[in-house]
């Protein structure tokens, strides 16, 4: 009897007693509106915070607390959470949920990516928004798992087989890692494709100081939705700049998807005219609406004659070369392309216009410089510096410096 | 079926530019289907609610022809695809549409580990012992000493016992058939269909064209009376010894029991956090 009222009131009081878990704590610093995190921390919030509802992926280093904060957040929110038994099943089971009309994301690194390819194509061609976080790792195969490096970008591009337009984002600190996680499920929405995000390994275990927005002033953009009736909708309807509704499963829209070349009901087609209209409305698609999906920083390029043109992390370490270049009176300044696919041809064409000197500095073996190398190929001013590394360790702002001057 | 009239399959077919199907003269797909539309016709289900999921193969073309929510997709992914699907919408009927290489070969992973969370899919694995759409290929079921364009001097390997192989892996519910034993299907399709968790059902069919002409098995009609003639059901089969059951193809409900479901299992899992006051 006594022992019964006793365990009565333990239970009563445990709720006030309950430590609270890292992630609340988090979540309460977050209402003060200042936080610290990791740039995969920042992913997992972002993709909450744009309405990502469905996860699904496979632990790999350096993305695996991706999984683990959504494994946390999303049964809290009535969102699903599930580890697959590999990344082909990731890949496969979120372009699966987003057709019964979830918002879903996988994260994964570079040798998990390399296997979702095949899925990354066939949620191209059958027009099935979705999103792919790549916390890149140093490579080929399974390389240097915890070290940092940049060479999933063509990949990013040309990883699946036959030709798919891409859109791929890179963000350079935390704060831009919430940010371009709720840009690329937004864009993986409104352009109905799979969307990719770049990520440096130092990027999402960096921590930083962020302010995250309040709800009311993120912006949240989500699929548009037939409104004809079933026997009049069109899977690939080609209205709006090839921006077209998507109906879900079990919704009365009864359509087909196949990942074979298919007509504008989504049935497979072997005629070239349906054929080759298929594959200019997947190029169309990205090219009509480049503006949109460009986003470029130009840093101090206003009188520059130098300019270094990085991505990710190593735009960080470029920007401090700046400032001291700039201090020795060393014109310089940079541009770093927060969408690297599709490339801002012309951004950058016009921005490299006055510049006589353009250092290419990346953590690979030479993947970005190809774009800048095609852009200023027909022009004997100018002059390419290229900065490569893959030894798991990042390129400093006085490297920079002094393989710039050395150039010159 | 009497009660069931034969516009039902028309009815329940896509008509517009879909035909002729891909199928061979003699392909026990076409049949399958029936036996599936003829299932779904008896059961109170809208078409809306039904997603019919495929991977690639002769039988994985299947989906395009019926007028479902239906989703074609990657060699071997069939279930991953139908994973999500069911995962975000559970109120759904998820029917998984395979054959032998597409489910136990390139996607044998998936099927093991489907059946092992016992999530509610339908699995209709077609099994016509080898690849049809590539032509003729060795595949996982290809049996001992079978020719296959791939084994041309015959097929050293072993075959997969796939009931087994999904039993062992915790499928809650799996069955065998023949393309030949329409009625049975039927009434298998349904009962998995009503099944509460993981369901798997093996139908045995012939390819008379690819397989059939590799290994001399005469033409469609000779294979059909083969399914027929060399099946037994399984409580005749319990009776038989050993010896008498080499070879035979054991027709029937192999495994039916009642196992906590995935999506079931999650929804109270979610519902337990949010009660404990997870914030929003």
């Amino acid at each position: 009897m006594n022992k019964k009222t006793t365990k009565a009131k333990t239970t009563k009081i445990e709720p006030a007693e309950k430590q609270p878990t890292k992630l609340e704590e988090l979540q309460e610093k977050r209402e003060r509106k200042m936080v610290l995190m990791q740039g995969n921390e920042a992913v997992a919030f972002g993709a909450l915070d744009a309405g990502c509802n469905f996860f699904a992926g496979y632990p790999i280093t350096p993305s695996t607390e991706i999984a683990e904060i959504l494994a946390l957040e999303l049964p809290k929110r009535g969102g699903v959470f599930v580890q697959m038994e590999d990344e082909i099943a990731s890949i496969s089971a979120i372009t699966g949920a987003s057709l019964a009309g979830a918002k879903a994301l996988t994260a994964t690194s570079g040798p998990g990516f390399s296997l979702m390819q095949e899925g990354i194509g066939y949620a191209k061609i059958t027009e099935t928004p979705c999103v792919v976080v790549n916390v890149q790792r140093v490579g080929p195969s399974t390389g240097m798992p915890t070290s940092c490096a940049q060479g999933d970008m063509q990949q990013a591009r040309w990883g699946s087989h036959g030709d798919s337009p891409a859109i791929v984002l890179y963000p350079d600190s935390v704060k831009e890692c919430y940010e371009l996680t709720i840009r690329a499920i937004n864009l993986s929405e409104k352009y109905r494709t799979c969307v990719i995000l770049l990520l440096d390994e130092v990027l999402g275990h960096m921590r930083e100081a962020v302010r995250l927005p309040d709800m009311a002033n993120v912006r949240v953009i989500s699929r548009i939705k037939p409104t004809v009736p079933p026997h009049w909708y069109k899977h690939y309807d080609e209205n709006q700049k090839y921006l077209s509704p998507l109906a879900s499963f079990g919704e009365g829209y009864r359509y087909n998807v196949t990942g074979l070349t298919h007509d504008q009901l989504g049935f497979p087609t072997n005629k070239a005219t349906e054929a080759a209209d298929m594959m200019e409305r997947l190029r169309k698609k990205i090219t009509y609406n480049i503006r949109d999906l460009v986003q470029i920083e130009s840093y101090k390029m206003e009188d520059a004659k130098i300019a270094i043109f990085a991505a990710g992390i190593v735009a960080r370490a470029a920007k401090a070369a700046v400032s001291m270049a700039r201090q020795e009176g060393i014109p310089v300044g940079l541009l770093r392309p927060l969408t690297i696919w599709p490339f801002p041809d012309d951004a950058v064409r016009k921005m490299l216009r006055d510049v006589d000197v353009v250092v290419v500095p990346e953590l690979n073996q030479g993947q970005l410089v190809r774009e800048i190398q095609r852009l200023v190929k027909d022009r004997s001013d100018s002059k390419l510096i290229k900065i490569q590394r893959v030894n798991g360790k990042l390129i400093s702002p006085t490297e920079i410096l002094r393989k710039m001057k050395e150039g010159m | 079926m009497a009660n069931i009239p034969q516009r039902v399959i028309h009815d329940w077919l896509r008509h517009d530019k879909k035909f002729p199907h891909v199928w061979c003269a003699g392909c026990s797909n076409g049949i399958v289907l029936g036996s599936i539309i003829r299932a779904l016709a008896g059961m109170d289900i809208q078409r809306d609610d039904i997603v019919m999921v495929s991977g690639i193969g002769c039988s994985s073309r299947m989906p395009v022809y019926v007028d479902f929510n239906t989703l074609h997709t990657l060699h071997g992914r069939a279930i991953a695809y139908a994973t999500g699907v069911k995962l975000h919408k559970p109120h759904l009927k998820v029917i998984v549409i395979t054959g032998d290489g597409d489910c136990t070969a390139i996607g044998g992973n998936h099927l093991i580990h489907a059946a092992r969370r016992n999530i509610d899919l339908t699995v209709i694995l077609i099994n016509n012992n080898m690849y049809g759409m590539t032509g003729g290929q060795c595949s996982p079921t290809t049996p001992h000493d079978a020719i296959a364009t791939t084994a041309p001097y015959g097929n050293i390997e072993p075959d997969f016992n796939i009931c087994d192989l999904a039993m062992g892996a915790g499928a809650s519910f799996v069955a065998r058939t023949t393309a030949f034993h329409t009625q049975e299907t039927q009434n298998m399709v349904r009962e998995a269909i009503e099944h509460p968790g993981f369901s798997l059902i093996e139908v045995i069919s012939a390819c008379p064209v690819i397989f059939g002409r590799l290994n001399k098995k005469g033409g469609a009609p000779q294979m059909m009376k083969e399914m027929r003639d060399n099946s037994v059901p399984l409580a005749a089969a319990d009776k038989l010894p050993p010896e008498k059951l080499e070879g035979k193809i054991v027709r029937g409900i192999l495994r039916k029991e009642i196992r906590p479901e995935f999506c079931a299992q999650y929804a109270d899992l979610s519902k337990r956090v949010q009660a404990m006051g997870g914030e929003k």
